[in-house]
């Protein structure tokens, strides 16, 4: 570090740049003049208003107007962790948000093979505009069209009656598939790169041993893509963890974290703030998880 | 067993008030503690613009381009999707004016966020607004008027036809664990719900003791949402977007629950009715509100005058599909009165069946002193325990 400096000193005196030559001297103005812009905008917009909300949770509402008026209490938090339909609903949403990231999975690494390793060009090039595609959708309108595919006349009931099989019903199973419709090609473009990356002679080497398909995707592909994986992950476990329109629209009576966060945001804020506590804490576990396993490292 | 309470309130200088009573309960003189704020005394000059939060459809610019005309006043609205979103709305001291439904209404009127009215500067409030929005409890409070009436609907319990093949006589069908509809069930998706539950309770278990559906004691609350825990097991779906609702109806997903008139006219589905079950049922009495802190007092007034005529409320009505509060709109065509009949507008009889939606507090509003009655914080936080 030093020796580029002092090796590139003379250069840039001899250019005459002020400014450059100011800073030169000055590591630590030009590491804040770096930092500035991005800092303000995460401390100053993002964690101070995320702070703020937060500290909503220990505040009291009037029970006579439901005005919130700032103080200190734990109440909101002894309601998020009593209140059994509470639990049960921070269940569900971690089960529904880990059952998405898992058919995520299921679905991605398949088709990343396919695409890196079988398809030809063109076709490749076709499936990856296809999995980009939907984000190009608004999000509601996926949702409502997945409301509309399968309501009770939709298309899926519909499509299915020939062969006599009927749809769940909006319901639990119908909010997993609207949200691995969602956040599919996060998981998808990221396991495809690595697969991508994997060079050939390692297929070359493995099958030289004697390792069938099957066998070389679970003892070498697998391991290997393993970052990317938890890479896609934290996408689709963290944007379904917080989502509650898919519930609303394709859940039924379906709650989600989110659902209560909604309902509590006008009715009873310091609640929302409090609940809005627990997805956070799942997001924070999981991605220390994640760290142990160091592949936040090579993101 | 209804007890109502009429302000008569006539052109003239004073407010006469008239407590009559429909029933043998005793009576109801409810006192609410409120904070003391002063009313407008006279008209003075336009300030230029009014900040209107309401629901979608009231504020258009059909008729808001003639007040700004006559008055000066450029009209600012924001609408709202829930009462709840109304009164936080309201509380940001950002708008001086709300089209409140009653839970909303004695929420921001005990809150002191909207300020009591002086009727003499409201000419066109006049006697042929409906009597049953004159004087409700929601936007009366200890005498004084907060509210100046818009219209009103009732939460009618709409059904499939092709389906239910007949109009079902009791709520039943919603609550019971035996209902044939078990799955295609929809409800309301608010706490105010709550007061659909004790209005059921009211008609089936008179041991409760329930008078008035939004004074609720511990117990009566608590019984309430044992029915509502039930009803989850049997839900198909809670709505609080219309849009929702009609798609969840017109695609066969729910064949039972809560609507609105209005909503089944959307559906535009002729297997899809509504009725009024044999318990009654709750509904929505919408008024404009003015805030306690508004800098636009006199643009306010002028629009609550303004839209009090027949034929501004009687387009703002039809616009929304509900019943117009002047019912002086109703004679003024054939196409008016059609939408009259259809939403009850002149039905007295109809609408003494339909509790309007008031919020609840802590004074029992159906009189009784020796109890404290639950407040809305109570039914937020019990509403939070009946979802699974």
């Amino acid at each position: 570090m030093s020796d580029i400096t002092t090796n590139s000193q003379p250069r840039s005196v001899r250019r005459s740049r002020p400014v450059s030559s100011y800073l030169l001297r000055r590591p630590k103005l030009r590491l804040l003049s770096l930092l500035a812009l991005p800092m303000t905008w995460i401390i100053g917009v993002y964690i101070f208003s995320l702070f703020l909300l937060l500290i909503t949770a220990f505040w009291n509402v009037d029970p006579f107007t439901s005005l919130v008026s700032p103080g200190f209490n734990l109440e909101n938090f002894s309601l998020v962790l009593t209140n059994p339909s509470y639990i049960a609903t921070s269940v569900r949403t971690l089960l529904i948000a880990l059952t998405v990231t898992l058919v995520c999975i299921m679905f991605a690494v398949p088709l990343g093979i396919f695409m890196a390793k079988i398809a030809r060009p063109w076709l490749r090039n076709a499936l990856a505009v296809a999995i980009t595609l939907p984000l190009w959708a608004g999000y509601l309108v996926k949702i409502i069209a997945m409301r509309l595919v399968f309501t009770e006349e939709g298309f899926f009931n519909w499509a299915m009656s020939p062969i006599g099989v009927r749809g769940p019903g909006f319901s639990v199973p119908i909010v997993i598939l609207t949200l691995t419709y969602l956040w599919f090609p996060y998981m998808a473009l990221p396991v495809y790169t690595a697969i991508r990356q994997i060079p050939p002679n390692l297929f070359d080497a493995s099958s030289d041993m004697g390792a069938k398909g099957f066998t070389t995707v679970w003892r070498v592909v697998i391991p290997l893509i393993v970052p990317a994986m938890i890479a896609g992950s934290v996408f689709t476990f963290s944007l379904s963890l917080g989502d509650y329109l898919a519930a609303r629209f394709t859940g039924g009576a379906t709650q989600m974290i989110g659902s209560i966060i909604a309902a509590n945001i006008n009715l009873n804020p310091p609640v929302a703030a409090a609940y809005s506590m627990v997805p956070i804490t799942f997001v924070v576990i999981y991605l220390a998880v994640a760290r142990r396993t160091g592949s936040l490292e090579r993101m | 067993m209804r007890i109502k309470k009429h302000a008569l309130v006539g052109a003239i200088s004073a407010a006469a008030l008239l407590v009559a009573s429909c029933g043998g309960d005793g009576s109801a003189d409810v006192e609410i503690k409120v904070p003391e704020i002063p009313m407008h005394e006279a008209m003075g000059d336009f300030e230029g613009e009014l900040n209107i939060v309401n629901w979608s459809g009231f504020v258009e610019p059909a008729w808001t381009d003639k007040f700004t005309a006559d008055t000066g006043c450029k009209v600012n609205p924001r609408v709202a999707g829930t009462s709840d979103e109304m009164v936080t709305l309201m509380r940001t001291g950002q708008y001086d004016i709300v089209s409140a439904s009653g839970d909303a209404a004695l929420r921001l009127i005990v809150g002191g966020d909207v300020q009591p009215l002086n009727i003499e500067l409201i000419p066109n409030f006049s006697d042929d607004i409906a009597e049953g929005m004159k004087g409700n409890v929601y936007d009366t409070v200890n005498g004084k008027p907060y509210g100046v009436p818009i219209g009103r609907g009732a939460n009618l319990l709409q059904y499939n036809d092709t389906v239910t093949g007949g109009a079902p006589e009791s709520w039943d069908v919603v609550w019971e664990l035996d209902s044939p509809y078990k799955g295609k069930i929809t409800a309301y998706d608010a706490p105010i719900y709550i007061a659909d539950a004790a209005v059921y309770l009211m008609y089936h278990k008179p041991e409760l003791n329930i008078k008035n559906p939004y004074a609720l004691d511990k117990d009566q609350l608590a019984a309430a949402i044992d029915l509502l825990k039930q009803q989850n097991q049997i839900i198909g779906e809670y709505w609080s977007d219309p849009v929702a609702q009609i798609t969840s109806f017109v695609g066969g997903n729910t064949v039972v629950g809560t609507s609105w008139e209005i909503l089944r006219k959307f559906a535009a589905q002729d297997n899809l009715k509504t009725t009024l079950p044999k318990e009654g049922s709750t509904g929505w009495f919408d008024s404009w509100l003015v805030s306690s802190s508004t800098p636009n007092i006199n643009c306010a007034y002028a629009w609550m005058d303004y839209t009090s005529r027949a034929e501004v409320n009687g387009a703002i009505a039809v616009n929304f599909g509900m019943a117009p509060a002047n019912t002086a709109f109703c004679k003024s065509s054939e196409e008016a009165q059609a939408h009259c009949d259809t939403f009850f507008a002149e039905d007295e009889e109809f609408f003494k069946q339909v509790w309007p939606w008031t919020t609840p507090i802590e004074t029992c509003v159906d009189g009784r002193k020796d109890v404290m009655c639950t407040s809305f914080q109570d039914w937020t936080n019990a509403w939070a325990t009946v979802k699974g």
